[in-house]
């Protein structure tokens, strides 16, 4: 059965890619999202116990032996991994169910060129690739999940091949997540080292022991998860690898909301999560990660403000909520990390397929300030998109805990909170810096977030008007991913805390082990008032102030975007990194190979070594000039005096010793 | 099963002498016919090498099926083949009825090309079998002459230049390699390689003329076989032939010398230098790794920049050898392991790569990229596979390329880390490189006016490039056949180093 999960959608993205010709377009994409369909709910009967399934290890085939290097294709299965599979599963399913409309009529191809078979296949193959994973049980496998995501997302990214955005879109950010993926290699070559496994259990009983096994000055711990923190960086789009994220948007919006949402960019988490065992031995990588995971919440929401992309006011939205999960990791509290990993996925897919659909009524019109008023034209996908903001500004009862024994609110009010609690109970030594970050982040959180919808479905629209005549809700296959993924914004959160976070009755004593001094999952209970209604005040503020800008008064952005035009530009041309990169490592690059090829090779190494011939080459151009007659015998002459100049050669040393 | 070997290596020779006497005239008929002869002897030849390989024994790290005779009184025609030699007969076996197949079309002195490349096969075989230094000398060198027509005859524009500059490189490395095994079998008084993989050369480090040579006698010999396979494989910083070489080569003379002809100064390495002269080998360890991960670097940030199909892909098989070398001599299973699956791997990828130019190199004659644009709306085979190859060239894991690349790197990795991080920025580079190419050439709209009409693979060009697809995939996903074939080999080697 869990086999199955896992390879059907392998075997539906097959069946798509290669034999849409015969079997037709139609029956292709269904079949692959009923096969997501199937996996999708047996992951919840999983999930929630309905049929017990054994903790453990299926092995189904070796891969890479070589020595001590042993490594198998297997599906591991435990509380992680569960969680994982639920959150991959829902999310592709309702995306594959959300494509077969979406993807439907697309002004991007013509009318006798096939593409969508093409698409499920890429939706299926990144499926599996995200199944492979999370269930790998040894590192080589999560490696190869790792990349296969990777590609997936290249594929999906530059699906629009047409479109030269697209296309350098999408090797940006394959290119970018190799430079997190080679320090991910470093962190495996290093584990292989000390430990001299790859696979999961042996690691971490290695590493169980106490060594004090010392590298560069650091414990191998630290510098081992700072490797793979590297790798996490990547691919979870943090603060200096981040700059792939936003283009990511390149690709078709259901894309945007399975991979560059609620899946593949938490990989990065769940890496760090499966790897707790190694992140509590390794302190000062923990504040770093904190560190870096602070820094993103606050830079993406920075940036998020200015934004006028629908699409990329949600990834960066995206890219600060990272931010907060690694934040959680840093403070040790990997459980609400995991947290807030699922029920972002479900809020941060709606709110992107909740996107997509006002890009699908508005011919891929994605600009927010030609947009405006479509609450009347578009009412479910308003109201579950205000769902969605909702969820992930965090609205809910603060202090409900104390009243009703559970954090009372939607799902980001309960996931977000704990993380921002945890993080100020954490024993960490900047604890209180990046709390104050974190709670203003939840502020800018809550005004850009309003800031989308205010523009977009309220006020007056602003683009061409026969388009807003002409513009109404999706069918019904789109409307079914946007309820039930509202459903689980509302619900997720206050429903599964005590799974997640709880210090009783937690799922994750079987996968995430925390160190004996840790004790984050009693402490961030024991916060001030203070701490805990600091995020709904912070949300309060950042939606009034949305309310006078973008609905009072909407004159107002205009006039502190001009009374302050160097931080404007700033944030609008996020914080310049393109650029930069652009200079240090594009051009260069470029500048460095052009040097190496025409100085290096042709001059450097051709000119010298011809030099050393200059007696040989010359007789030897004339006889190629005369070769050049074409005559066959000359050629066989040369051949003949080779062979034979090397056989006597050899015959004569021979008799000659 | 006796003479297998001598079957294997010599009945291309038997196909070739067939066209040469039986196969008259130079009209079409007749070279269809040749075609045909060439093609049936290269498949009976890679199927007598799945007979040979079925009897192998893989636990063993022996040589196997040893044919020995004294020819002429002096020359000991003895062969044999280990794991090593085993897979990289296969890869050569299973190589050449894709040449046939691909050279199909092929206009000119169709019975001369078709004699050259089935010589070239005895050539290649034999060197992979051969037990005896001098027997082993004899196909290596002899390689060199068809392969020389090859590019110099059915090349491009400046075949001339290129088949000169690939010739004058490696026959003068091969002199000193020449020298080498003259002084050796001065010393050892053998020419037997299973013996003289037994013996032990002096290393004792002495002076001379004032300089200090640190392991003896071995450095010098080390040297000698170095030049030639540094040249062979190619190492930085006399890779400079390569290019040039396979820009005027015919796209089935690309296949051959990328996938066949570099293994053998990697082959040469394992066979030779390392187990025979090992205080030397780990005396010029550090000169490998370094020379290793400039070639990773420098060359790769060369492919980036290429104007020319298939100056990049010359430009990126430096960069995958130099994870050969790094593999090799980090002297521990893991980087053997890698280091000759890397062989194995980087013969299929290159292989299907070559043939991928050569698809629309046939149809458009010309191999600048930015002739090309958009071809994935009129080619969706063709975008298909060459998106599977670019995807295996970049070593992405689930692909036999990852395999090589990443034991290669573990391996230099236990050894001296600083290294092997610096070639695993190679990782990085090849994406770079890798997709940019894939862009120009497949993705975007088609606008030019010569490609509108372009047309996908033919049956004849699927025939060449699935199976091969099909292998980098399926060695990706279980690369046990091909390592198990030689694990005993090189656990040998390894315990021996110890």
């Amino acid at each position: 059965m869990i086999e199955f999960l896992i390879f059907g959608p392998l075997l539906g993205s097959l069946i798509s890619g290669l034999m849409y010709r015969s079997i037709g377009e139609d029956v292709a994409t269904i079949f692959t999202t009923s096969i997501v369909i199937v996996g999708a709910l047996v992951s919840w009967i999983i999930f929630l116990d309905i049929i017990p399934v054994e903790n453990g290890t299926r092995v189904i085939f070796d891969w890479i032996t070589s020595g001590a290097l042993n490594s198998q294709w297997a599906v591991k299965i435990d509380s992680l991994v569960k969680v994982m599979l639920v959150v991959v599963l829902s999310v592709s399913s309702l995306v594959h169910l959300y494509s077969l409309g979406y993807m439907r009529h697309d002004h991007n191809w013509n009318p006798n060129e096939n593409y969508k078979a093409r698409f499920f296949s890429y939706l299926s193959f990144f499926t599996f690739a995200m199944l492979v994973l999370v269930s790998a049980d040894n590192l080589l496998q999560l490696f190869f999940g790792w990349e296969g995501v990777g590609v997936a997302s290249y594929l999906l990214i530059g699906f629009y091949f047409k479109k030269p955005s697209a296309n350098s879109a999408a090797i940006k950010a394959f290119v970018v997540n190799r430079v997190g993926d080679f320090g991910f290699l470093i962190g495996i070559f290093l584990i292989f080292l000390y430990s001299g496994s790859i696979n999961f259990s042996e690691i971490f009983s290695f590493f169980s022991n106490e060594n004090k096994i010392k590298l560069l000055g650091f414990k191998v711990e630290e510098v081992i998860c700072f490797f793979l923190f590297i790798g996490a960086m990547g691919k979870s789009a943090q603060i200096f690898l981040h700059t792939w994220l936003p283009d990511a948007m390149e690709g078709p919006t259901p894309v945007s909301a399975l991979i560059h949402a609620a899946t593949m960019v938490t990989a990065g988490v769940f890496l760090t999560c499966r790897f707790s065992p190694l992140f509590e031995a390794a302190p000062q990588v923990a504040n770093l990660v904190l560190l870096v995971g602070v820094s993103t919440a606050f830079f993406a929401a920075t940036t998020a403000l200015v934004q006028n992309d629908i699409k990329r006011i949600i990834a960066y939205s995206t890219c600060s909520q990272l931010g907060y999960m690694f934040a959680a990791v840093g403070a040790g509290f990997y459980h609400a990390a995991m947290f807030h990993l699922f029920t972002h996925a479900f809020f941060k897919a709606l709110l992107f397929l909740g996107a997509g659909s006002v890009i699908h009524a508005m011919h891929h019109e994605q600009d927010i300030r030609r947009l405006g008023g479509l609450r009347t034209k578009l009412p479910i996908t308003c109201l579950t998109m205000i769902i969605g903001t909702l969820a992930i500004t965090g609205v809910g009862i603060p202090l409900s805990y104390y009243i009703l024994g559970f954090n009372f609110g939607l799902s980001g009010f309960v996931s977000k909170d704990i993380i921002i609690e945890g993080v100020f109970a954490s024993k960490n030594s900047f604890n209180y810096h990046a709390f104050v970050f974190l709670i203003f982040s939840a502020l800018l959180t809550s005004f850009y977030s309003w800031r989308l919808i205010f523009l977009t479905f309220f006020g007056s629209f602003k683009g061409n008007k026969d388009d807003f005549n002409h513009c109404h809700e999706p069918e019904r296959n789109m409307l079914i991913p946007l309820v039930l993924l509202s459903v689980g914004a509302v619900f997720f959160g206050s429903f599964f805390e005590f799974d997640f976070a709880s210090e009783k009755y937690q799922i994750f004593s079987d996968s995430i082990l925390l160190s004996k001094d840790n004790t984050i999952l009693k402490d961030f209970h024991y916060v001030p008032a203070l701490v805990k209604v600091a995020p709904f005040f912070a949300m309060l503020i950042g939606l009034s102030t949305a309310i006078y800008f973008y609905v009072i008064n909407p004159g107002y952005p205009r006039i502190i975007a001009n009374q302050q035009p160097i931080l404007y530009n700033f944030l609008l041309n996020k914080w310049y990194f393109d650029e930069l990169y652009d200079f240090i490592f594009v051009s260069v690059a470029k500048r460095v190979g052009n040097f190496f090829w025409k100085i290096g090779d042709i001059k450097l190494i051709n000119g010298s070594i011809h030099g050393l011939g200059l007696f040989v080459i010359p007789y030897f151009v004339a006889m190629a000039s005369r070769l050049q007659s074409g005559f066959v015998f000359h050629y066989a002459l040369v051949m003949i005096i080779g062979l034979t100049a090397i056989l006597s050669f050899f015959v004569l040393s021979f008799y000659s010793l | 099963m006796d003479f297998i070997l001598s079957l294997i290596t010599f009945l291309p020779l038997l196909g070739a002498l067939i066209i040469a006497l039986f196969v008259p005239g130079s009209d079409p008929d007749s070279s269809e016919n040749a075609k045909r002869v060439s093609l049936v002897t290269s498949i009976i030849v890679f199927l007598l090498s799945l007979v040979m390989f079925s009897g192998f024994d893989k636990n063993s790290s022996d040589f196997q099926f040893i044919e020995e005779f004294l020819w002429l009184g002096f020359f000991n025609y003895k062969l044999g083949v280990d794991g090593i030699s085993v897979v990289l007969i296969l890869l050569t076996t299973s190589m050449m009825p894709l040449v046939f197949l691909s050279s199909w079309t092929t206009q000119k002195r169709v019975k001369e090309y078709l004699i050259a490349f089935l010589i070239l096969e005895t050539l290649m075989v034999g060197v992979f079998v051969s037990l005896d230094i001098f027997l082993f000398y004899v196909f290596f060198e002899a390689g060199l002459i068809p392969m020389f027509l090859i590019i110099g005859i059915w090349g491009g524009k400046e075949r001339v230049f290129a088949s000169f500059k690939f010739f004058l490189y490696t026959l003068l490395g091969s002199i000193l390699m020449l020298i080498a095994m003259i002084v050796i079998w001065d010393i050892s008084g053998t020419t037997d390689i299973t013996r003289l993989l037994k013996y032990e050369f002096e290393s004792e480090p002495f002076y001379i003329l004032g300089f200090y040579i640190p392991s003896g006698i071995q450095t010098f010999l080390w040297l000698g076989f170095f030049a030639s396979f540094a040249v062979k494989l190619p190492m930085f910083p006399v890779h400079t032939w390569l290019p040039d070489a396979h820009v005027q080569a015919p796209t089935s003379g690309s296949v051959l010398l990328a996938a066949i002809l570099l293994k053998m100064g990697g082959y040469g390495f394992i066979r030779f230098s390392i187990p025979m002269f090992y205080e030397a080998s780990l005396y010029f360890q550090d000169f490998i790794f370094i020379l290793s991960v400039i070639a990773i670097i420098y060359t790769s940030l060369i492919a980036l920049v290429q104007t020319d199909m298939k100056k990049l892909i010359a430009y990126s098989s430096v960069a995958h050898m130099g994870f050969v070398t790094i593999g090799l001599f980090s002297f521990n299973q893991q980087g053997i392991d890698g280091a000759i699956f890397q062989m194995v791997s980087h013969g299929l990828i290159s292989a299907a790569l070559f043939l991928v130019v050569g698809v629309v190199y046939e149809r458009t004659h010309t191999r600048e990229i930015q002739a090309f644009g958009g071809l994935v709306n009129r080619m969706p085979n063709y975008a298909m596979v060459f998106m599977v190859l670019t995807l295996a060239n970049v070593g992405l894991p689930g692909t036999s390329g990852f395999v090589g690349e990443f034991l290669s790197l573990l391996g230099a990795f236990k050894v001296s880390p600083v290294y092997a991080i610096f070639g695993a920025v190679g990782v990085i580079l090849s994406a770079c490189y890798g997709l940019l190419l894939y862009k120009r050439i497949m993705l975007g709209e088609l606008i030019k006016e010569n490609l509108k009409r372009i047309d996908d693979l033919s049956l004849r060009e699927k025939f060449c490039l699935y199976p091969l697809v099909l292998l980098i995939i399926t060695f990706g996903i279980y690369p046990k056949p091909i390592l198990e074939t030689y694990g005993a080999t090189v656990a040998d080697y390894v315990l021996k180093f110890n």
